[in-house]
């Protein structure tokens, strides 16, 4: 609790952001230009901080760092509390990245509204590290909540032709998960006495009580993940969203489940969480191969995006809760390079978009031909996905099956046909988008990638190749913290097994 | 003599009502609402400063039937603000439909006047009392544009329904004293301390349950409130949303629970039904409505259910603890829910094209492009009444939740919960229509300053109100101390 609030700064720096654009006045066109700056500087000096904040980690503490703590509202010692450890960390600067990459692929495709929407995503980028730094159960519901505000604006209003119901079905979709969610969470401020994070990891909850917080937090996360089978807001909602809405609503906001199963439901509900893993398991192998098939028969590219970040997301549940120390490494890094990914390939759709304004496969074919480097830049996110190793998604993948065959083999063999399928649908898209004459009419004058686009895709491409090569920073920054979470799961299944053979 | 301090704030509202009507009677006509009607707010306002000074533990006068105390400062206190914004947003209207008389602020003068008893009630009788002056203001107000047949049935369905639900209070008021011999809340409360009671008063408190949820116009009691609501001139209806809800179901804590508080076992059961019945009918009946009027209503049903299960965790017996975080989570329900109601009716009022209001929630479509200020603040309220965090909604329905999980009546909570899903749909619509449909024509303007400033100061408490929580939330808690000593 010494030193300067550096979570805080990166926190609520983009609403610095936002109090300057509502106060820019003038022509429309300059209001808009400067409203893109704005949001630009803003994002960019956030995301430099986050980046401090990795460098002055210390990747050898346990527990949490640059914590804050402030008494909030009295009942129960609600407090304003922020932190990091070595798996929050990464998420924090996930958001920051890739709001500032939002707002560059934004540059030219948003023209209506741009000073409103530069401020929705600064106000979701506030949002997005608030839940991820927040050690207070309260306040992590606050931001895990608001996030819906933003992002329903955002579909609904810079949204495609359906954005009414891709909206409105996000929106009651996530609502009804996090409301039992919400009961949970006050039911266990009267269990422990205290909403305090840092206090709950090492509060024994009853048994009994277990399974249903356990459920209570399922409904919640399993629909943010999304898992199968309440996933079916996520292909409507990528459709309808605008380009830089995608790359958040995959990059970001999906991973608020899977940090949520890591963060509360595996130590918090250990027991519940051993008697529920093959649960899961069923649903992430269900996940994986259904909406892998799925994808293969899709012909609009961002659902078919969108279906291969379930099955994607599938691999990242199933690591979690095997419970061993590759499964949720592997977890986590499957969840930062799907981040990157998946957002990237939501960026390559946006460009042809932007100037195709299709999104049907069938209308394009043999991109090669005019767009060499798209052509380049798209490859290298497509096997990224499939997970060709040299790229982030093969650590994670492999990471995962690796944790699972620990667990069960069978879980493990069924997981790893989805990483078949998912180079079926993968090289399927790409040949047809990429490969074979350049026919169509207006294809024929199509251009490449503009330097600014350019400039959006380089950090990717970047990250998702150092990770693949050299993924040791990553995994040293969270080993203490999933080591610590492991630990303090073992001991809790150990001695409820204890507990139960004594009753027998 | 009885002591009359206590009564202080009463009495000065008292006067100065016959105050104001002579000072319009002796003006040109002309001039006399608008000057009549400033008065008025200065009234509240002076009033609320003499709630606060006299404030000063519980005291109680006219042979205990008068009581003033900390839960009684607090409620008060947000009668008087939503009386005073009510007069403050009804000029502009008022004056654009030639109906401006200064009867109208005096009106709702004797109104709040009402409340304040009801709200200081501790015997049956001056509970009795305060509810019929509040009520026979209210039904002249609601149709005071008596030109329009709407606002004429409005008032005299609300009369009629008004009278019989005054007749079953004041029948279970009688089968109460008949049974018990007493009509004093200390005394009752006396006699009940063992948690046992006469038939008869089981079935009093029964019908005088009923009286109430009609006041507070909670299920199956709330059949009035759409068509009052849509009948009533637009001001008045915003009056009607807040000041007298408020009123009514501060009344209905300190009955239920100043005086019948050991009898739970008996009330829990039938609040918890009417809660239920509130929460799932304001969500359900109101996806379907066209007219904003209509859906506040329904809204408010919804509201009042939310705030009843603080009331039945009150009526949970044993957990003391559990039951003053009950209270607690009505009076920061109560208080949050003003700012996002008189919000809310501010622009409402703003609904205004060519001279007429209009009502539809279609009207609104494309607010954000000819009006964005205004659609901000809307949508802030929107949000807020669906309880998405960090709006103020939320943390009222949060205090409210947390004692239903503290009672363990995790049936309740959960279909809370659910019906607030229900009920984030048809506000979420309004900010769908304001921001994702096509612009209509925008809305007369400009806005004056009076509702400027009410929009600013609800907006600012409503999206800020996480920022600094304490003074609503301390607040609540010294009012239930009050309420519930120990």
């Amino acid at each position: 609790m010494t030193g300067f609030p550096w979570l805080s700064v990166v926190t609520f720096a983009p609403l610095v952001g936002v109090a300057f654009i509502l106060l820019i006045r003038g022509e429309p066109d300059v209001v808009a230009r400067n409203a893109k700056g704005v949001a630009l500087w803003t994002s960019l000096i956030t995301f430099v901080v986050s980046l401090g904040l990795w460098i002055n980690f210390d990747p050898t503490a346990s527990g949490f760092q640059f914590e804050e703590k402030v008494l909030w509202m009295p009942a129960f010692d609600i407090a304003y509390h922020l932190g990091v450890d070595g798996i929050s960390l990464f998420f924090v600067i996930l958001s920051t990245l890739l709001t500032v990459l939002c707002v560059g692929a934004s540059w030219e495709s948003v023209k209506d509204r741009v000073k409103e929407y530069m401020i929705a995503f600064l106000i979701l980028e506030t949002l997005m590290i608030g839940m991820f730094s927040s050690l207070d159960l309260i306040l992590f519901y606050v931001f895990f909540e608001g996030v819906l505000i933003p992002m329903f604006v955002i579909i609904g209003v810079w949204g495609g032709p359906r954005r009414n119901y891709a909206a409105f079905k996000f929106f009651l979709y996530t609502l009804t998960g996090s409301v039992l969610m919400l009961l949970a969470i006050l039911t266990m401020a009267f269990q422990a006495g205290t909403t305090d994070i840092t206090k709950l990891l090492t509060h024994d909850f009853p048994i009994s009580l277990q399974p249903w917080l356990w459920l209570a937090f399922f409904a919640s996360f399993a629909v943010k993940v999304p898992m199968w089978p309440v996933h079916t807001w996520l292909p409507d909602a990528h459709v309808e969203a605008p380009t830089a809405g995608s790359v958040i609503l995959a990059g970001v906001l999906l991973k608020f489940g899977g940090y949520g199963f890591l963060r509360f439901s595996l130590p918090m509900f250990p027991v519940a969480s051993a008697d529920f893993a093959p649960f899961i398991y069923g649903l992430s192998v269900v996940a994986i191969i259904y909406t892998s098939l799925v994808a293969l028969a899709q012909e609009d590219m961002k659902k078919l995006i969108a279906y291969s970040s379930v099955a994607h997301m599938g691999f990242v549940t199933l690591g979690t809760f095997t419970a061993t120390i590759q499964g949720i490494e592997g977890a986590v890094i499957q969840m930062l390079s799907h981040g990157v990914v998946s957002a990237a390939l939501f960026l390559v759709v946006g460009v042809v978009y932007d100037r195709m304004h299709s999104r049907d496969i069938a209308t394009y074919g043999g991109l090669v031909h005019r767009m060499p480097v798209y052509a380049l830049v798209f490859m290298i996110f497509m096997l990224a996905s499939v997970g060709l190793p040299g790229t982030s998604g093969f650590v994670g993948e492999f990471l995962v099956l690796v944790g699972a065959f620990k667990a069960n083999s069978w879980v493990a063999a069924l997981a790893a046909t989805g990483v078949i399928l998912g180079a079926a649908y993968m090289l399927y898209l790409y040949r047809r988008v990429i490969f074979g004459k350049l026919t169509k009419e207006d294809l024929k004058s199509i251009t490449d990638l503009s330097p600014r686009e350019m400039a959006v895709f380089a950090p990717l491409v970047l990250i998702v190749i150092f990770m693949g090569v050299y993924p040791i920073p990553f995994l040293d920054a969270m080993h203490v913290s999933v080591e610590n979470l492991i630990e303090r799961y073992e001991t809790a299944v150990a001695a409820a097994e204890q507990i139960r053979l004594a009753a027998r | 003599m009885p002591d009359l301090v206590p009564a202080l704030p009463e009495i000065f509202l008292a006067v100065m009502s016959m105050a104001l009507l002579m000072a319009g009677v002796f003006q040109k006509e002309e001039n006399a609402g608008r000057s009549v009607s400033y008065l008025a707010i200065a009234t509240l306002v002076v009033t609320i400063a003499i709630v606060g000074v006299v404030a000063d533990g519980r005291a109680s006068t006219f042979g205990g039937a008068f009581v003033t105390d900390g839960f009684a400062v607090y409620v008060k206190g947000l009668i008087l603000i939503a009386t005073a914004a009510a007069v403050l947003m009804s000029r502009e209207y008022l004056e654009q439909h030639g109906i401006f008389r200064f009867e109208f602020p005096v009106l709702m003068v004797l109104a709040a006047l009402g409340m304040l008893m009801m709200v200081s009630a501790n015997d049956l009788i001056s509970l009795y009392l305060g509810i019929e002056l509040q009520s026979l203001s209210l039904y002249v107000i609601a149709s005071f544009q008596r030109d329009t047949t709407r606002s004429a049935e409005a008032g005299l369905k609300y009369f009629v329904l008004g009278a019989l639900s005054s007749g079953l209070l004041l029948y279970g008021i009688s089968l109460v004293y008949g049974f018990s011999g007493s009509t004093n809340f200390d005394a009752l409360a006396q006699l009940f301390q063992a948690g046992e009671s006469p038939v008869g008063v089981t079935v009093g408190l029964v019908f005088i349950i009923a009286g109430l949820a009609f006041k507070v116009s909670a299920v199956p009691f709330h059949m009035w409130t759409p068509d009052v609501y849509e009948g009533a001139p637009t001001p008045v209806t915003a009056f009607f949303a807040v000041a007298p809800k408020i009123a009514a179901m501060a009344l209905f804590v300190r009955v239920m629970v100043g005086a019948f508080g050991d009898l739970g076992d008996q009330w829990q059961q039938v609040i918890i039904f009417i809660s239920i019945a509130s929460m799932v009918l304001g969500a359900f009946a109101a996806i379907n409505q066209t007219n904003i009027k209509r859906l506040m209503a329904y809204s408010s049903i919804g509201h009042m259910g939310y705030a009843l299960i603080g009331l039945a965790v009150a009526g949970g017996a044993g957990n003391a603890e559990a039951r003053a975080d009950g209270v607690s989570g009505i009076l920061i329900y109560l208080a949050i829910y003003m700012f996002m109601n008189v919000g809310a009716f501010a622009c409402i009022l703003q609904m205004r094209r060519n001279g007429r209001m209009v009502e539809g929630i279609g009207d609104l479509a494309g607010l954000s492009k000819s009006n964005p200020a205004m659609a901000m603040v809307l949508a802030i309220f929107m949000f807020s009444m669906a309880g998405i965090p960090p709006l103020a909604g939320f943390f009222g329905k949060l205090y409210i939740f947390l004692a239903a999980i503290e009672a363990e009546l995790f049936a309740l909570a959960i279909i809370g919960v659910l019906a607030s899903v229900v009920g984030a749909v048809y506000y979420i619509r309004i900010v769908k229509v304001m921001y994702f449909d096509a612009p209509e024509e925008g809305f007369d303007g400009p806005v004056s300053m009076e509702m400027k400033a009410v929009l600013v100061v609800t907006g600012v408490v409503t999206l800020f109100f996480f920022v600094w929580p304490l003074p609503i939330l301390d607040g609540a808690g010294l009012a239930t101390a009050a309420l519930l000593p120990g």
